[in-house]
């Protein structure tokens, strides 16, 4: 957007960008209600199912995504400082991390898939239900977590691009400061997902 | 090109800009908020047409217990009835109408904040469209679960459930995107000496409803995808053989739906607000109270959800809170009415087709919130819950509501976008038909709720026969009304009298250019230093 | 009148770092209150405090909000407040049933 004198409405893109957040915050909190809820109906089952997740992969994971929180956030102030390919070496090494990330994340997955443990298999139903809703939870909240996380991948790969080819660069970096608040939303809702699966037991 | 005589004066929105060969291409590639608006004018009057046909074919059904279509047929008639009237015309309604239209216009802006995005509401809004229309023609059966897709049979029904559900969750995104859209526009684009409170209170309630579409869509969007899973994967957060809790699912659906009839409500408020001053010749009573009201209505209507759910099996605890919530969220709609009402008072009155449908509004609007407050508490709920009398109410709000306010806007503006001025005689007749027709429909429907009648059943004992006899003659005259009314715009489309650019004496910003707009809107950003109502100040002097 | 923004405000290196510094330290000490029962009874409840601070600490300095006008702090807070209305009128349901 952009007004009569022709300057682009930086504060008004980073509201919208704002504003797309919090409607993710709602759709995220639609399934932490339900894992609030069912936790609190079945405690004991959760704590003890909790202590089967592998604890290593899911702390590097949350150092993973912190770092790259870090890398982005780096990314930009080089932006602003003129340093374009700074910034695009910071970008790189955020999209790194969050491929790191989802390579882990498909580790998890398929060390519980092969082991019969999946939404709706034989093995898992005939497990408590406060088992089963946690691994429905797990594979819900996780699954749409790593979607965003491969979003969030994609999005900064054109960031990139642009910052390569200074289509953004220091008088104009809404677009790559709107990817940078996307991605450390991503991060947030990991910092809370973690200690929700892996550490209440 | 040589202009042709049955086209607006050449110099607006719809002429060709050359950038495109083919005209839809120039259309759907639009980013201009005028033509968008347009667009989906047509497309919701479409789709509100068919679902007044679908009505009337479930009215026909029900002149005799079990006659005309059977049960599955039956239950997938109410469900499509209920989720096109829903879905695709009155939630999407008049934000994505008269909103993209007119919020530039009204704050003095060239367009909205975000015009790509707005073209990409418009196309998830086809492409959702579409998806929904495909649930009704694949292998399988259409939807049969009501609108409101309650577990368990959502989940067991073999019908195309995952199909509409997933069309659902894309015109939620393109809703979510147009509030986000006009948020940030009324926040940023005000034109110069536009404060807050020197907006037109139409966009004030846009403003509200576009944090409701921000906030509450999302609940539905992990809520319908909680479906999708569950008949595909088995994910059972709502079967108590998995642990879950079907109640649950209740809870997260009205947490949308229930703010959803505010996003069909405000905006509706809004064009109220706009009409009564003008056809009264009076400034908006309580102003600063009417725009206040709409951020009140929109953050109480956040805490009612659960009054849809009290035969459910919900605590009583919470039952009790969610039934004082919600009259509580009567306190500020009764601010608007007493404040209309109040604008009225010693105005000078024209009594033309806008302000003969907002007079409706008021009427309708009021049956159908005093019966809210009826549904509202607990014990009576109990009896009427699940009966014709939630139907009626519903009817009297959404239709005699957000329905007529529509009616009123497309009365009032039809010639600020068409350029041209409809039948004034013919729009009252078809609006008596309407109007007559409507009661008839309708009230008798709070007999056969009170009587016990249950909604959503294709056949009934003989004691609700005459009711329901009446009710659907009532649905013939209505029809009649809404034929004679669109005919009457639809004709005035190509033949009727060419419009100026104030036909009402209007002091909002849209009446100070030409009828249809031209494409950038205003020649000059204008600045401004007075409110949106005048008249007051300019009958002393 | 337009919200006051901070385009012109370049955090540090030096304060990201400490940040990020900060956050892996609260995450080593959210790891040790749960798994080692720090808090006993209220271990849940201090991951979860802990995993706050961390949040908060991203918003603020990572996201900026701490450098920009009350309008989104304050809308921030409504969103939140939202989404706690939602989840506790559920509780509120749910535990007295």
């Amino acid at each position: 957007m952009s007004t009569e004198t022709g300057h682009v409405d930086h504060l008004g893109k980073k509201m919208g960008m704002w504003f797309f957040l919090f409607t993710e915050i709602l759709f995220f909190g639609g399934m932490f209600l339900l894992y609030a809820i069912f936790r609190s109906k079945y405690a004991q089952a959760f704590h003890a199912v909790a202590a089967e997740e592998n604890l290593l992969l899911g702390t590097i994971n949350t150092v993973i995504l912190l770092t790259s929180s870090f890398t982005i956030a780096l990314s930009i102030a080089a932006v602003k400082r003129g340093e374009n390919i700074l910034s695009s070496h910071l970008q790189l090494a955020t999209i790194l991390m969050g491929f790191a990330f989802l390579v882990i994340k498909v580790f998890e997955w398929n060390a519980k898939i092969t082991l019969g443990l999946y939404p709706d298999s034989p093995l898992l139903l005939k497990r408590g239900k406060g088992e089963i809703l946690f691994f429905g939870l797990y594979y819900v909240i996780t699954g749409l977590h790593g979607l965003h996380v491969l979003v969030g991948c994609i999005v900064i790969a054109f960031m990139l691009f642009f910052t390569r080819r200074k289509t953004i660069d220091r008088g104009n970096y809404a677009r790559l400061e709107n990817t940078g608040l996307y991605w450390h939303f991503v991060d947030i809702v990991w910092i809370y997902l973690y200690p929700l699966f892996y550490l209440i037991t | 090109m040589m202009p042709r005589s049955d086209v607006p004066v050449a110099g607006s929105f719809y002429d060709r800009t050359g950038k495109y060969r083919w005209i839809v291409a120039e259309w759907m590639m639009s980013t201009d908020h005028k033509r968008i608006g347009v667009m989906y004018l047509m497309a919701l009057l479409s789709f509100f047409s068919v679902g007044v046909v679908l009505g009337f074919l479930i009215r026909l059904s029900l002149l005799s217990p079990g006659w005309l279509v059977d049960q599955q047929t039956y239950n997938e008639l109410f469900t499509l009835h209920g989720v096109i009237q829903i879905f695709l015309f009155i939630i999407p309604g008049i934000p994505v109408a008269f909103g993209n239209i007119f919020i530039p216009l009204l704050i003095g802006a060239r367009d909205v904040a975000f015009p790509r995005i707005n073209r990409l509401s418009w196309w998830l809004y086809v492409t959702g469209a579409v998806i929904i229309l495909l649930s009704l023609f694949m292998h399988g059966r259409p939807p049969d679960t009501g609108w409101t897709f309650y577990v368990p049979y959502s989940i067991r029904t073999p019908a195309n459930i995952s199909t509409a559900v997933l069309g659902v969750f894309v015109l939620g995104f393109s809703s979510i995107l147009t509030g986000l859209n006009f948020v940030t526009t009324i926040h940023r684009m005000r034109a110069p000496g536009m404060t807050w409170f020197r907006m037109p209170a139409f966009v004030w309630t846009l403003y509200a409803t576009g944090w409701v579409q921000m906030l509450a869509t999302p609940v539905l969007a992990i809520t319908l995808l909680f479906i999708i899973l569950g008949r595909f994967f088995g994910v059972g957060f709502f079967d108590p053989a998995k642990g879950g809790d079907p109640i649950l699912y209740e809870h997260l659906f009205w947490m949308y739906s229930h703010p959803a009839v505010y996003i069909m409500v405000l905006p509706a408020m809004g064009i109220i607000s706009e009409i009564v001053p003008v056809f009264s010749r009076r400034a908006l009573f309580g102003y600063t109270a009417v725009c206040l009201s709409a951020l009140g209505i929109a953050i109480v209507g956040y805490a009612v959800w659960g009054h849809h759910m009290f035969t459910s099996g919900m605590s009583d605890t919470a039952r009790v809170i969610f039934s004082f919530v919600t009259f509580l969220v009567a306190i500020p709609s009764g601010v608007k009415i007493f404040n209309w009402v109040s604008t009225l008072y010693k105005g000078s009155i024209a009594l033309d087709a806008p302000l003969i449908f907002a007079l409706s509004f008021i009427f309708l609007f009021s049956i159908g919130g005093l019966t809210g407050l009826i549904i509202g508490s607990l014990a009576p709920n109990l009896h009427l819950h699940g009966t014709y009398f939630i139907v009626g109410h519903f009817h009297y709000v959404m239709f005699g509501g957000a329905g007529f306010s529509i009616l009123a806007g497309l009365h009032y503006w039809f010639p600020k976008i068409t350029g041209r001025m409809y039948s004034e005689k013919k729009a009252k007749i078809g609006w008596l038909n309407l109007f007559v027709g409507f009661n008839i429909l309708y009230f008798s429907m709070f007999v056969l709720g009170f009587q016990g009648m249950p909604r959503r059943y294709f056949d009934y004992p003989s004691q609700y026969h005459m009711n329901h006899v009446i009710s659907t003659v009532g649905s013939w005259f209505l029809a009649v009304g809404l034929i004679i009314i669109f005919w009457n715009l639809i004709r005035a489309v190509f033949n009727g009298e060419k419009a100026s650019m104030n036909p009402w004496g209007g002091k909002t910003l849209e009446w100070t250019i030409s009828s249809p707009p031209p494409h950038e809107n205003f020649r000059e950003i204008p600045v401004i230093s007075r409110g949106p109502y005048p008249y007051d100040e300019e009958a002393v002097r | 009148m337009k919200e006051k923004y901070s385009e012109d405000h370049v955090v540090s290196t030096g304060t990201y770092t400490a940040v990020w510094l900060v956050l892996l330290v609260l995450l080593a000490a959210t790891i040790a209150v749960a798994r080692l029962h720090l808090l006993a009874r209220f271990s849940v409840l201090g991951t979860l405090a802990i995993a706050s601070i961390k949040a908060g600490l991203v918003l603020a300095f990572f996201m900026h909000l701490k450098y920009e006008g009350g309008f989104l702090k304050g809308m921030l807070a409504v969103v939140l407040s939202a989404l706690t209305i939602l989840i506790g009128m559920t509780f509120v349901d749910v535990w007295y049933r």
